[in-house]
């Protein structure tokens, strides 16, 4: 594929990663965190970890839009889902993220109607079509998924739709960054950004880590070419001492982000109080509802949502791991009570997560030890 | 090393360790319910397969206990294989093929990988109160033509009606009988190490046409189903390799990742694939890009991979590629006597990773 294969071409990774190996010290440890789910993807399907000098450590941040919800809400969007007569529209990856009692696939196998939807407007064609069901749509997701969200709710509102509805569990990056920054455990060394973010709210926003934290930022395209250029951008900043947010991908993203889809994201959307991300905590500000324009297509406004808060697992140490403050296999069930197939916590629940990619990639790593 | 890098090292051992021996342990069936990822062919498909089915049915020692594409039998002196299979395709026409064909090739190919020249089939018929008649005519069409060109005969058969709304327009069920070729010595426990690993053409592309025959996407594509008998391919092997040819599988559900994982876990053996020596035609690729989905787990109906001892891996590449619809045939990787269990992936980049099993069906990222 044409403009995507030069970002893949391997004897270029393997000269980057040359370079990286010559920029590090090799008598300090680095601990990067890619903050974005989509970079730990790419991480893990072309082997960029087996390119990094072994004193490289990644650790997986907290930018997976489906492992951050909390099991609360899981449940509500099962309750909405069981309610008769809605037909509930979500993401794939949404089906499999466990409740406190099951996932979404097995309310559909109990008889709920829910159907897998690749986009919003997929869930507004459903609520066309059936004009007799009440479709609620389960919208998930940082900025970058946000204004798709907001434009269909747009839409919905010019045909004057009113049997589609959104249950909004569209959260910001910022805040839980802020969050995880000011934990005194955090022995991160830098952060690769979310490139797909920027495009939309721009890099500005990161400011404040190299301003008031002292770590420097690069924010990434998802092209393995991409992450190992801004892991050397970010480990020749510490070489030489300096501390910003630099831009490796500059073929998208703009300082300012996107005025257009932040314009219809303040007009579809409002900041909630306060969100609960799972293995984080309750963040101020780290989330979007409906705004008062849009209140009418608000799921939560138009079902009985139980809204209980159900805390993560006392013996969980997500939250840690996040951190950067231990590694997976140092958690107290990890690998025994809380497996890939029946995870605890929201490392182990999608396939990017911490723990899942330990779980399943750690004998590689030792593997390559002995070898 | 200090002492208490040792000490979290010789912790960090046993917790993989505990990992390790969970994973060799038979999997317990403990679901309420049964899931869609029960038949996605993942880990779920091989805990309801291994945890509840494999413990109720299986004698020790018996034709199931091997776990194949097909059970072995000898009844008085003749090797026989015997196998069934069940067709719920949704839709049931999708370019390339239709749910007729389907049924006759995939249990054709069960009986071809297992190493059988097919004989006989038999066909059940599961239809939906309000079935259009032309819609079964043609299905019916379909199943007769990919039996003769299969040059297997149809024996046997059934039918049932059910309710509206109890079926999806018409279920098929197959079982067929194939005669074991005396050339043939194949099973997951003949592979060794330093077999190479050949796969019989491009893949993802069942998978793909039945996704896009679906209208999920609103992707415009003309990719057809691969669905087509196996037996040509697997004649032309068993020519050249004879008992060098040491297992073949049919890279259907959960497509060759998942077949891979399954071999590599029975044999107690390594496999590394070279990703880019894998046959992806580019407009599987693209479409797969853009779903999120690695055309190694989409479904094939007519791809297989062969294990097979070095010295008669070119004479089976080439005979593999002169079969009609296998030209693109290739080496994709090799069996290691390291990392048993697992499937590891030498990346077009430069890296490897692991190719695991998956959980559930292959959904499309989101992010």
């Amino acid at each position: 594929m044409r403009y995507v294969d030069e970002f893949r071409d391997g004897r270029l990774g393997q000269a980057v990663a040359g370079e990286i190996l010559t920029t590090v010290d090799p008598a300090r440890h680095y601990k990067v965190m890619e903050i974005c789910g989509g970079h730990t993807h790419s991480i893990y399907k072309y082997g960029i970890d087996d390119l990094l000098p072994a004193n490289v450590e990644l650790v997986h941040g907290p930018g997976c839009p489906v492992c951050v919800i909390p099991m609360g809400r899981v449940d509500d969007g099962i309750a909405v889902a069981r309610t008769d007569g809605v037909i509930f529209a979500c993401f794939g990856d949404m089906l499999r993220v466990p409740g406190s009692e099951r996932t979404l696939l097995d309310a559909k196998a109990q008889g709920a109607d829910v159907r897998m939807v690749y986009s919003p407007l997929d869930a507004l064609r459903i609520a066309r079509e059936n004009p007799d069901r009440e479709v609620v749509f389960f919208a998930i997701g940082f900025e970058t998924t946000a204004p798709s969200t907001a434009l269909t709710l747009k839409r919905a509102k010019a045909e004057r739709l009113t049997n589609f509805s959104c249950f909004c569990n569209h959260v910001t990056i910022v805040e839980p960054l802020e969050a995880l920054l000011g934990s005194p455990e955090v022995t991160l060394d830098g952060f690769v950004g979310p490139g797909h973010v920027c495009t939309v709210i721009g890099t500005r926003p990161f400011e404040f880590i190299p301003a008031r934290h002292g770590r420097p930022v690069v924010i990434s395209g998802f092209e393995p070419l991409d992450i190992l250029q801004s892991i050397l951008m970010l480990v020749a900043q510490l070489r030489d001492g300096r501390c910003e947010v630099e831009n490796q991908y500059t073929r998208v993203v703009p300082r300012d982000g996107n005025a257009r889809a932040l314009e219809v994201m303040a007009e579809v959307f409002e900041p909630r109080p306060v969100f609960e991300w799972r293995g984080l905590g309750f963040i101020p500000h780290s989330a979007l509802a409906l705004s008062d324009a849009y209140r009418e297509f608000d799921a939560e406004a138009r079902f009985d949502v139980p809204g209980v808060r159900v805390s993560d697992p006392t013996e969980c140490q997500c939250g840690d791991v996040l951190k950067g403050a231990i590694k997976p296999w140092e958690c107290r069930v990890f690998g025994t009570a809380c497996t890939p197939e029946h995870a605890i916590g929201t490392c182990m629940v999608s396939p990017e997560g911490a723990c899942a990619a330990y779980y399943n990639y750690g004998r590689l790593a030792r593997a390559r030890e002995i070898v | 090393m200090s002492a208490s890098e040792s000490i979290a090292g010789g912790r960090e051992q046993r917790v993989l360790q505990i990992i390790q021996t969970a994973r060799a342990k038979r999997p317990r069936f403990r679901d309420e319910r049964i899931t869609l990822a029960h038949g996605a062919g993942g880990k779920a498909t091989q805990t309801l397969i291994d945890g509840l089915l494999v413990p109720a049915l299986c004698e020790p020692g018996s034709a199931l206990a091997a776990l194949g594409d097909a059970g072995a039998l000898t009844i008085d002196g003749h090797r026989l294989a015997m196998t069934t299979d069940s067709f719920v395709v949704k839709p049931l026409r999708f370019p390339g093929g239709s749910i007729g064909s389907l049924a006759v090739n995939g249990t054709v190919n069960d009986l071809a990988v297992s190493g059988a020249r097919p004989l006989a089939l038999s066909v059940s018929l599961i239809l939906e109160e309000g079935l259009e008649s032309d819609v079964l005519r043609a299905e019916v069409e379909a199943i007769a033509l990919a039996a003769r060109s299969a040059g297997v005969e149809i024996v046997a058969g059934d039918t049932k009606v059910v309710e509206r709304g109890a079926a999806d327009g018409m279920y098929i069920t197959t079982a067929g009988i194939g005669a074991i070729d005396p050339r043939a010595d194949c099973s997951s426990g003949a592979i060794t190490a330093g077999d190479r690993v050949l796969l019989s053409g491009p893949i993802g592309e069942h998978g793909t046409a039945i996704m896009l025959a679906r209208n999920l996407f609103e992707l415009d594509a003309r990719i057809e189903s691969d669905t087509r008998s196996l037996w040509p391919a697997v004649d032309a092997l068993l020519d050249a390799a004879g008992a060098e040819l040491h297992c073949m599988r049919d890279a259907t559900r959960g497509g060759v990742a998942s077949v891979l994982n399954e071999l590599a876990r029975a044999a107690g053996v390594g496999v590394t694939v070279v990703e880019t020596a894998v046959p992806v035609a580019p407009t599987v690729a693209a479409a797969a890009e853009l779903l999120g989905i690695d055309p190694m787990y989409l479904a094939n109906e007519g791809r297989l991979v062969a294990f097979v001892a070095p010295d008669a891996a070119e004479r089976a590449l080439a005979a593999l590629r002169s079969v009609a619809g296998c030209e693109e045939a290739a080496l994709i990787g090799e069996v290691t006597p390291e990392t048993p269990g697992m499937v590891l992936v030498q990346t077009g980049f430069g890296g490897r990773r692991v190719m695991d099993q998956l959980v559930g069906d292959p959904l499309p990222r989101i992010c």
